[in-house]
């Protein structure tokens, strides 16, 4: 993948593989986010190919990757502003025949009885995520750390096979990152799959079994977290210097 | 006393024909944030087509084919949604501003159509003879007058009804998503396209048949009757009423055309009449006033949005 001149991601693999937690780390402009993008759909790689559960994916649209099993959640949130918390997290429900115009009127019943399940299991996820007191606020008066949660909340909401965590941690304070922590840990005993981005390594080496270390768009290591925390290599990745 | 009443259905059964266009803008900009300034041209569309397929046949032009009223608006809606539909597939994709101008473009294009394409249109002199609803009443002028405003007030009221129940279902929330984040909407697999294009083209239908309604009101039509100016119109009635708004969309209409009315009616009584041409342009500086008091009092207009929440919601949350 490549801007202009600049190879943002370049010749770069990576497997995940099913019921695993996945840490994708490397310095900052390292390609990470880009990655996420590629396998979001957000972006089109100008070469290589997505394969998601044998089916190549590279081509498809953004907004058939939840389809796919694929959730994604942004390293700057993006809730919609206006809307509540609750609505926010019912948007992420899928296959809704209420999202059909005319079903509105002509299957109102099937339409209300969807909705209900849908509320139903969205306030469940709010109460997950500790968020229930605020479902009736617009989602734009929540925290940074509660923007996080929502994102986390929302995603869910499509009972995605696999999710992309961009940073979810980022800038949350010590006691939120321990509940974040465990939330993640819960998803994952229920079979969630997950590819991680951080930059707090404690978290990373809590949660990842296996590390993919990136470098100016290109893999550098793979292994376990304490194998790569050692990594000469990483660590000059990282300082810019040899230690 | 009966010429005051007469003249309120009249002014009423006006104004309620722009509120009508209103929620179909209301649909496009305050749900789903598309900047269509071509209202005047989807109008058009279905003012026209109504004309053609109601009135009598006439040699000198196209039709018209004689049919029902009723038919008439229908096919005002269908057709004023299919050109809708044409143009958003070619222009929905672009960015707020682009789309204003394409929309504008539009608009222009239709109205040269009307202007030019006199085999069909009938040029510069328009389309007369549209059949009014109650024609044979038109005898006696208030019940007329009230049966006329009765069936606006029927349909303004079925369009607001049915687009409050689209609005509060999940396929209004979901224009309110990728209004407010369309990278996020896609991420939890919404197609943006394609729900913009649905909201473009119920928008569109609904000034079609505004657009209808209006003329048959009228019983003729005309190229001037769609240029610009009635765009501005309609957008000035959102923004005083309140975009996002449908209760607030219905008052904007009314009160802007108020204002319209009333300057209309002080320069026809204060200004001589040799000058009365020219002051004409007052109207608009009083509507542009209008505005401009409201983004500086009330910037979200006199109701503002309202926080929509699907009625499903409000169902299942009062439940418990």
């Amino acid at each position: 993948m490549h801007f202009g001149g600049m190879r943002a991601v370049d010749g770069m693999s990576l497997e995940l593989r099913r019921g695993e937690i996945l840490g994708l780390i490397g310095p900052n402009g390292a390609g990470k986010t880009t990655m996420f993008n590629l396998i979001a759909g957000s972006l089109r790689p100008s070469a290589g190919q997505i394969l998601a559960g044998g089916a190549d994916i590279t081509r498809e649209a953004p907004e058939r990757r939840i389809g796919r099993g694929i959730g994604r959640t942004f390293q700057i949130p993006r809730p919609f502003a206006e809307m509540t918390v609750l609505e926010n997290v019912l948007t992420g429900a899928q296959h809704q025949t209420g999202e059909n115009m005319l079903a509105n009127f002509l299957q109102p019943g099937r339409v209300s009885r969807e909705e209900h399940a849908a509320v139903d299991k969205a306030q469940g996820l709010l109460d997950f995520l500790t968020l229930s007191h605020l479902a009736n606020e617009p989602a734009r008066v929540l925290s940074g750390g509660q923007r996080k949660l929502l994102e986390l909340a929302r995603v869910l909401m499509a009972d995605p096979k696999v999710i992309l965590l961009d940073e979810p941690a980022a800038g949350v304070n010590p006691a939120l990152l321990e509940f974040i922590i465990a939330r993640i840990l819960d998803l994952n005993a229920r079979g969630t799959t997950i590819l991680l981005i951080e930059h707090n390594m404690d978290m990373v080496a809590r949660l990842c079994g296996r590390i993919i270390v990136m470098a100016q768009g290109k893999l550098l290591r793979e292994g376990k977290p304490d194998e790569v925390a050692r990594d000469p290599a990483v660590i000059e990745a990282y300082l810019g210097v040899a230690a | 006393m009966i010429e005051l009443l007469s003249y309120g259905a009249f002014f009423l059964t006006v104004a309620l024909t722009y509120a009508i266009i209103c929620l179909g803008l209301n649909v496009q900009w305050g749900q789903t944030g598309l900047f269509n300034v071509g209202v005047a041209g989807f109008v058009a569309m279905g003012a026209y087509t109504s004309a053609l397929l109601t009135t009598p046949e006439d040699p000198v032009r196209f039709g018209g084919f004689d049919l029902p009223i009723a038919v008439g608006w229908l096919g005002a809606a269908l057709m004023a949604g299919l050109l809708s539909v044409l143009v958003g597939l070619l222009t929905i994709r672009l960015r707020a501003d682009y789309l204003a101008i394409a929309t504008f473009g539009v608009a222009v294009v239709m109205q040269l159509c009307a202007l030019n394409l006199e085999p069909l249109t009938g040029g510069p002199f328009g389309i007369g003879f549209i059949p009014r609803p109650f024609g044979w009443m038109a005898e006696d002028r208030l019940t007329f007058g009230l049966l006329n405003l009765g069936l606006v007030v029927l349909t303004t009221l079925g369009v607001y009804l049915a687009l409050e129940r689209l609005l509060r279902s999940p396929w209004g929330r979901v224009l309110r998503a990728i209004r407010e984040d369309e990278q996020a909407a896609l991420a939890l697999g919404k197609n943006a396209f394609a729900f913009r294009l649905q909201a473009f083209a119920v928008g569109g239908a609904i000034m079609g048949l505004a657009g209808a309604v209006q003329a048959h009101f009228i019983g003729f039509i005309a190229p001037e009757n769609y240029v610009p100016m009635l765009t501005f119109q309609v957008w000035a009635m959102l923004i005083v009423g309140g975009s996002g708004n449908n209760k607030g969309a219905v008052l904007g209409a009314v009160l802007v055309w108020a204002v319209w009315a009333a300057t209309a009616a002080l320069i026809s009584a204060v200004v001589p009449p040799e000058l009365q041409a020219r002051a004409a342009a007052l109207q608009i500086v009083m509507i542009g006033l209008a505005i401009c008091i409201m983004l500086l009092v009330r910037p979200r207009g006199i109701l503002g949005e309202v926080r929509t929440v699907s009625r499903h919601v409000h169902e299942a949350s009062g439940k418990k």
